[in-house]
């Protein structure tokens, strides 16, 4: 019997826009599938992060609205949440305004900025027309393992990582990070952002077991366990179909 | 006045255009005129002797305006675009296509409505609500908010705005305007016992602050408060209450108002209709319907095309109900299992432009009350594969889904699993639902819409 995964989701009621619960309920059910729990509670506007107590963070889009809500929060916490993720070695997926928000910041259009938590190598600055569209990456989060991830961005921010930072991902179709590098998100250790959503875990459940298999590592010690396959054929169709959406829009405009 | 020789010439493709068949002729003519004389709609409005009112929202203005246009038919005659065409060029197609009428009465598109206001100069604009909806298309929701706050600045001071004050980004749009209307639901025990997942507007308007609901009854709209600044639901001016639901076949209740109250038994069912209905008495009123005739009109209202519908097909039933967005979706899955949770559904989801290619709001939709006694769940569309996920992972058993991308296979095995004097249940996306309706048309089984239109 494994321990459960301890997943802190960070502002649900303010970063939920592109059905970030599908996500959860993914991670939840693979999970479950697999014989362990996922124990999922929230973390709000003032609520304490504790490095250790939790072994996946997640961090979901918001309107800008809601960005700009919870912008100060979170770089009041950027130091414990850097400490859990970077040092402690713990999970992480943050989408779409939760990738922005974990670089450095956001420099609006008009002087506008928004601080970030720092804990990504990267920041973002407003561009004048919105990326959108299905996306289709080509990765290799494991060395010698291609995989590919389809998704969906809306984003008017260019993300620019710093040099020899590591995207998620070579762009194969749509815009990526910012419309012009051919990559897309970014990975540190056990941390990916990224835009992309769809919600993006449902039909790319590879992803969603290797942030499982990389919880499960924080949380017992070692290496990452290779978990049991599940039978997949319905994500598979998913996601056939959104990577011919995005092959059919093409490369890099 | 004359018309002009481009406005002929529009009618006469718009009758071309019917008949060859390339469908109802509805936005064509408008596009074509817009091109030849981009004045000429602003010339249509201003030829109308009682002016013309607008209907705007993110869910129900098609049947909110239809229901204002029953009411309203007896006093005037309508230009009114009752097939849903409107964006700026079916605007233009209804005025062109009405050169009898003495109101026009639109429903119009969220993000049409600043330069249809500008262009129409209405006496009387309703806004019912505002709901996150097609983000890849629309936007964020407040950058649509946004600009129906810049719109509403150019309505005539003598023009009225009519607000459904229980939606907070609505209710405040009223906020210094001369003559205003507010309406709202005032009746707790139709609340829900908690904002849904996919509530929007649940911050403060004026602060950020989390508002306290004393009762939320669609979404975020219901009786709302903030905690630290105090911004709350303005007082109503035209009210719902004691109101009953009745499962799948019709709601009712008292509309109260400055002249009196009356009782409304309504022929369609839902909370999200008794606020289509409370809109549309709202408007009418303000456009001159007296109490009386508000009654009579709702209650021979019947629902707008494909909105909600019942259909035969050999001793079956099809009910039909749109699904578009997540709070739309909520709604209609909360009338269904008012009814009595189904056996079997067929959910089309498709993803052209007019459905938004992105198909994430799926998830935001609390499909969950449906899975109870769901035995079987025919996913189909374009992304039907994205909708049996959507299912899998909310719980239901994989080998109760069914994969059929194509509608017209779906739609039959969905009728082959439902029993004789049974009744099927079908939830497709704006494009599935017209693919649909042409599906069971030609089948012979149901009107074409412009047919029923004329």
């Amino acid at each position: 019997m494994r321990p459960s995964v301890r997943v802190a989701h960070l502002y649900p009621d303010y970063l939920n826009i592109y059905a970030d619960r599908g996500n959860i309920a993914v991670l939840d059910r693979r999970a479950s599938w697999r014989g362990f729990d996922l124990e999922v509670s929230a973390i709000g506007l003032g609520d304490e992060i504790v490095p250790g107590a939790h072994d996946l963070y997640y961090v979901g889009g918001g309107q800008d609205r809601e960005q700009l809500l919870v912008a100060p929060d979170l770089v009041a916490k950027a130091e414990p949440l850097r400490e859990a993720v970077v040092a402690g070695g713990a999970a992480l997926l943050a989408v779409c305004g939760g990738y922005q928000l974990l670089g450095r910041g956001y420099r609006g259009l008009h002087g506008e900025d928004m601080p970030g938590a720092g804990l990504l190598p990267l920041e973002t600055v407003a561009g004048e027309r919105r990326m959108i569209g299905d996306v289709l990456l080509e990765c290799e989060l494991v060395p010698g393992r291609r995989t590919t991830l389809a998704g969906f961005e809306n984003h008017a921010g260019r993300t620019m990582l710093d040099p020899g930072a590591t995207p998620l991902g070579r762009v194969v179709a749509g815009f990526g990070n910012d419309g012009a590098s051919g990559y897309e998100g970014c990975v540190l250790g056990r941390a990916v952002g990224t835009y992309l959503h769809g919600p993006l875990l449902p039909r790319n459940p590879w992803l969603a077991d290797w942030l499982l298999a990389q919880a499960l590592a924080h949380r017992e010690g070692g290496n990452p366990p290779e978990l049991e396959p599940l039978p997949d054929a319905l994500e598979a169709q998913a996601h056939d179909v959104s990577s011919a959406r995005a092959r059919a829009r093409g490369g890099l405009p | 006045m004359l018309l002009s020789a481009e406005i002929l010439a529009a009618r006469g493709v718009a009758s071309l255009s019917r008949l060859l068949g390339r469908g109802a002729g509805m936005t064509v003519p408008g596009k074509l005129l817009s091109k030849l004389d981009p004045g000429a709609i602003d010339r249509l409005a201003a030829r109308l002797p009682q002016g013309v009112a607008l209907v705007s929202a993110t869910n129900g203005k098609t049947t909110a305006s239809a229901m204002a246009a029953e009411i309203l038919r007896p006093r005037f005659r309508l230009a009114h675009n009752r097939s849903g065409a409107n964006l700026v060029s079916g605007v233009a197609s209804t005025l062109l296509a009405a050169p009898e009428a003495e109101l026009g009465l639109l429903e119009v598109d969220e993000a049409a409505l600043p330069e249809v206001i500008r262009r129409v100069r209405p006496r009387a604009v309703c806004l019912a609500n505002l709901f996150r909806d097609q983000l890849d298309r629309y936007g964020e929701l407040e950058l649509v908010a946004g600009r129906w706050r810049e719109a509403v600045t150019q309505l005539a001071g003598d023009a009225v705005l009519v607000v459904n004050g229980d939606d907070p980004q609505v209710g405040a749009l009223a906020d210094g305007h001369a003559r205003s209307v507010v309406f709202g639901l005032d009746d707790p025990r139709v609340a829900r016992p908690a904002l849904q997942h996919a509530a929007d507007s649940k911050h403060c308007i004026r602060c950020g602050a989390p508002y306290e609901y004393r009762a939320a009854y669609v979404g975020h709209l219901g009786d709302y408060r903030c905690p630290r600044c105090g911004h709350s639901r303005p007082p109503l001016d035209v009210v719902a209450r004691s109101i009953e639901l009745h499962g799948l076949e019709r709601a009712s209740f008292e509309l109260a108002t400055a002249d009196g109250a009356r009782r409304i038994d309504l022929p369609v069912p839902g909370l999200y209709n008794v606020y289509n209905a409370l809109a549309a008495a709202a408007l009418a009123r303000a456009l001159g319907a007296t109490l009386d005739e508000v009654v009579a009109g709702l209650e021979r209202f019947s629902a707008a095309f494909g909105r909600f519908e019942r259909i035969d097909v050999d001793g079956k039933t099809i009910l039909m109900l749109l699904i578009k967005n997540p709070a739309g979706a909520n709604e209609a899955v909360r009338t269904l299992v008012d009814g009595g949770a189904p056996r079997v559904a067929v959910v089309a989801l498709n993803d052209a432009i007019a459905d938004g290619r992105d198909v994430s709001w799926i998830w935001d939709v609390d499909f969950e009350p449906l899975l109870d006694g769901l035995e079987t769940l025919v996913a189909t569309g374009d992304r039907a594969a994205e909708l049996g996920l959507r299912f899998k992972y909310g719980g239901l058993a994989e080998d109760a889904v069914e994969l059929d991308p194509a509608l017209d296979s779906a739609l039959d095995r969905g009728l082959e699993l439902t029993p004789v004097g049974g009744e099927l249940v079908v939830l497709p996306t704006y494009t599935a639902m017209l693919a649909l309706q042409r599906l069971v048309a030609d089948r012979g089984l149901a009107k074409r819409y412009w047919e029923r239109v004329a």
